[in-house]
């Protein structure tokens, strides 16, 4: 866009850009307003701005500041407005300034309770900052500049990158790895470094990036890409090989590498497992919305413990960090020492990250902590959906067949699940069977040990109250269980756990129901692969659950069923679900007697407390009974070998850039 | 005579810190100050002094007769405080966090206690603040 580059160019011209930018001088010059009904935070902000390097315009109206932008449309880089305004909400202006000239916005406020702070990353608010202020928050908020930039030059004609190259060049669409990150040194330098010093970027392999014709990835292209990956394996696709076996003129190794990496991001969306990738590609174009539009907030960190416990391939990981930062989750809320919280709030496409329904996000968001306490905004329906994709996760990684890779990803069942909300909201109506209430999972100590447990007792019923302590638990595996569990839905139909197939389906997800599994897949499509195994685990089993009374306690909180405390750990559980259910495949015909259901009762691998858990308790001891506790443990194992295997693959640092991605 | 006057400045400064009168916001403001703008601190003091002074009168008013309307009391409060945050008023922000408890209570009285309790920990701040900005002249 001309708008964008001569705003670009404009900023870097006021300030002898290659001059400036070389001797690291940028952002110096960025052109901010600020708005803040209070005089004296004004002048603070003022000043703090002022000693950033940057132009300061100020302003204690909003109507006032919106005639501004107004006025002059490109006379400014980025907006700093306060939330609570006696002449005009702040989230208004923040919409009118997102349509009209489509700048960055952050908001502040004193108030940092999550529900507002989730309404800014509803309405598109690229940060959000907690007052007092301090200049060190203000210091980097170039970076949202920068990347709103990149992301509209991405969707833009290639050509438009020519405009702007004055002689100075201002940042590339082309990949997205530096800017992905929050706006850390590094990351600029060798961001500048590309810009500026084509030849010495490590990373590229041509100079003439800037000049580079942006690529297209056509449908034929894809192919071409997916067929060279194939047959390499995804282990070993890397971007040199890749484009070897492509062999097409002009594409450059960078190119494959950026498409590499969204091409992952996809994949470990679907299916969880790398090996498995039939059919995927086809559905590769058409969803990174779905699986990073709604993710819930999963915070990175978690998303990372998980990954890092080999619990969860490290394709879901990236599927989650991408949700996660796709859905910015309240900042406050996600505490991401691994990765520059800025990050999350850095995405461009707001509209593309948060459908509709996610704005309700509110409640649901404090109390659920699906990821280890990471408050999650998500709205009682997401949560659910969560649980289902979580579910369908550990089902998925469990099965490793390939109905699961479809719906591998955990995350991307949960994303799309939260864009599904009605399906979601359907099902979680019919959790009330009893379930509902649950007190979150609370269960506090089985819970941080065993992630299945706490997922299934959300799953039960808690769908509203996915509450911070219940997934607290801690273990990656739970907070992917969690997800499911949050269906309470789901619960009275499926646990498949319940049933006997392998102890393990039933493990991760309740929604083992054939029939809802499919329905919540697709309602939320969110939900892994492991649906798919649910669905034939329930299938087999869906008389013999040997937890019957399961079925019914879910519905009616009957805690007969529930055989007492077990322990489990939740990694266990689900990993080792993962290899019963390989092993057992289908064998819905051991009732949880079986050996799989040794797990539990004879490991004390999970302590689900049935007290503790009403409704969802019965469905968490239903499951862990149903696990043998060898079949767990292979499972485990094999789990966290591949798992480990996915995760070395996947070098992303940080966040990818999910405003790359095709929408 | 003027490093005495510093090392008193310094001094009182820590106290006021210490006691909790200011918090480490009020530090930060002062690594704001350079010297193209050597008296910031005071001068964005000066300007809350001038934004209390209205939201303190806006309170009593409110305060006064009922109906009493607790959420644009909240709401006027909220801003005060932050007002007094933003220059690390540790203590009247406290003031004015009771105040808002009292106002999501509905408790009227409550609100006029700690009322009192802001404009008295306000009142004394803005004392032992210009007898530092004296000091540190």
């Amino acid at each position: 866009m001309n708008l964008v580059a001569s705003s670009s160019v404009s900023w870097k011209s006021n300030s002898n850009n290659s001059d400036r930018v070389e001797k690291n001088e940028f952002p110096a010059g960025l052109r901010v307003l600020v708005v803040d009904d209070d005089p004296t935070c004004l002048r603070i902000l003022e000043k703090m701005l002022r000693n950033c390097h940057y132009e300061v315009t100020k302003s204690n109206r909003a109507e006032i500041a919106l005639s501004m932008l107004r006025e002059n449309r490109n006379g400014f880089d980025i907006v700093i407005s306060d939330v609570h305004m006696p002449d005009m909400d702040g989230f208004k202006l923040l919409e009118h300034v997102g349509l009209e000239m489509d700048l960055p916005v952050i908001m502040m406020s004193a108030d940092d309770s999550k529900d507002v702070v989730m309404k800014g990353v509803t309405h598109g608010a690229c940060d959000y900052l907690i007052k007092p202020v301090r200049i060190e928050a203000l210091k980097n908020i170039w970076q949202h500049v920068i990347r709103k930039k990149k992301h509209e030059w991405k969707d833009k004609d290639f050509e438009q990158s020519t405009i702007v190259e004055d002689g100075d060049q201002h940042q590339k669409p082309p990949e997205d790895v530096d800017y992905s990150s929050s706006a850390n040194e590094g990351n600029w330098k060798s961001s500048k470094r590309r810009k500026e010093e084509e030849d010495e970027t490590e990373e590229r392999d041509d100079t003439s990036t800037l000049k580079k014709p942006r690529v297209v990835w056509s449908v034929e292209l894809h192919q071409q890409f997916v067929q060279a990956v194939n047959q390499l394996g995804i282990d070993k696709a890397v971007p040199k090989k890749i484009l070897e076996l492509m062999n097409v003129p002009g594409l450059t190794r960078e190119n494959v590498a950026s498409h590499l990496q969204k091409y992952r991001l996809y994949l470990r969306r679907l299916s969880g497992v790398s090996q498995h990738q039939n059919g995927l590609n086809d559905s590769f174009m058409g969803h990174p919305e779905a699986a990073y539009g709604t993710m819930t907030s999963f915070s990175g960190l978690e998303l990372q413990a998980l990954a890092a416990t080999g619990q969860l391939p490290a394709q879901s990981l990236a599927t989650f960090q991408a949700a996660a930062l796709g859905r910015s989750a309240t900042k406050s809320a996600i505490s991401m020492p691994l990765v520059d919280q800025r990050n999350l709030f850095s995405f461009e496409n707001p509209k593309l990250r948060y459908p509709e329904g996610q704005q309700q996000l509110n409640n649901s968001n404090k109390q659920i902590n699906l990821l280890h306490g990471i408050p999650t905004t998500m709205e009682p329906k997401q949560l659910a959906d969560l649980h289902q994709s979580s579910q369908s996760f550990v089902a998925m990684n469990m099965q490793g067949n390939a109905r699961m890779q479809q719906n591998n990803a955990l995350l991307m069942h949960m994303s799309q699940q939260q864009q599904k909300q009605p399906s979601r909201g359907q099902m979680l109506n019919e959790s009330s069977n009893g379930q509902v209430s649950q007190p979150p999972l609370s269960m506090p100590q089985p819970l941080s040990s065993n992630g299945i447990p706490a997922a299934i007792l959300s799953r039960n019923g808690i769908v509203d109250n996915v509450r911070g302590p219940v997934y607290n638990p801690v273990s990656p595996a739970s907070s992917m269980v969690d997800f499911s569990l949050n269906q309470t839905t789901e619960l009275q139909n499926s646990f498949p756990l319940v049933s006997s197939n392998s102890g393990m389906s039933t493990l991760t997800s309740k929604r083992l129901l054939p029939e809802e599994v499919n329905s919540d897949i697709k309602g939320s499509r969110g939900f892994p692969v492991g649906y798919d195994i649910f669905e034939e685990l329930h299938q087999q089993k869906s008389q013999d659950w040997g937890i019957q009374n399961v079925g019914s306690a879910f519905g009616a909180s009957d805690h007969s069923g529930i055989p007492g405390t077990l322990d489990v750990s939740p990694s266990m559980l689900v990993q080792q679900g993962i290899s019963s259910m390989k092993k057992n495949g289908q064998n819905g015909n051991s009732p949880m007697g079986g050996p799989q259901l040794n797990l539990f009762s004879g490991g004390n691998l999970l302590t689900v407390k049935a007290e503790q858990l009403p409704d969802t308790s019965y469905q968490s001891n239903l499951f862990l009974e149903q696990f043998g506790q060898d079949d767990l443990m292979s499972a485990i194992l094999k789990q966290q070998e591949s798992v480990g295997e996915v995760e070395t693959e996947f070098g992303f640092d940080g966040y990818p850039p999910l405003d790359n991605l095709p929408v | 005579m003027e490093s005495q006057k510093k090392r008193q400045a310094a001094y009182m400064k820590k106290n006021l810190l210490d006691q909790g009168y200011l918090d480490e916001q009020f530090a930060h403001l002062e690594e704001l100050q350079d010297d193209a703008n050597p008296n910031f601190v005071e001068e964005v003091v000066k300007s809350f002094y001038t934004d209390s002074a209205r939201f303190i009168r806006n309170i009593e008013v409110a305060l006064e007769n009922g109906p009493y309307d607790f959420t644009k009391l909240d709401n006027m409060m909220y801003q005060f405080k932050g007002s007094s945050s933003s220059i690390g008023a540790r203590r009247v922000k406290r003031q004015c966090s009771m105040f808002q408890e009292c106002c999501n209570a509905k408790n009227i009285e409550g609100c006029r206690n700690t009322f009192q309790g802001v404009k008295q920990e306000y009142a004394t701040l803005k004392t032992k603040l210009e007898t530092y900005f004296q000091m540190e002249k």
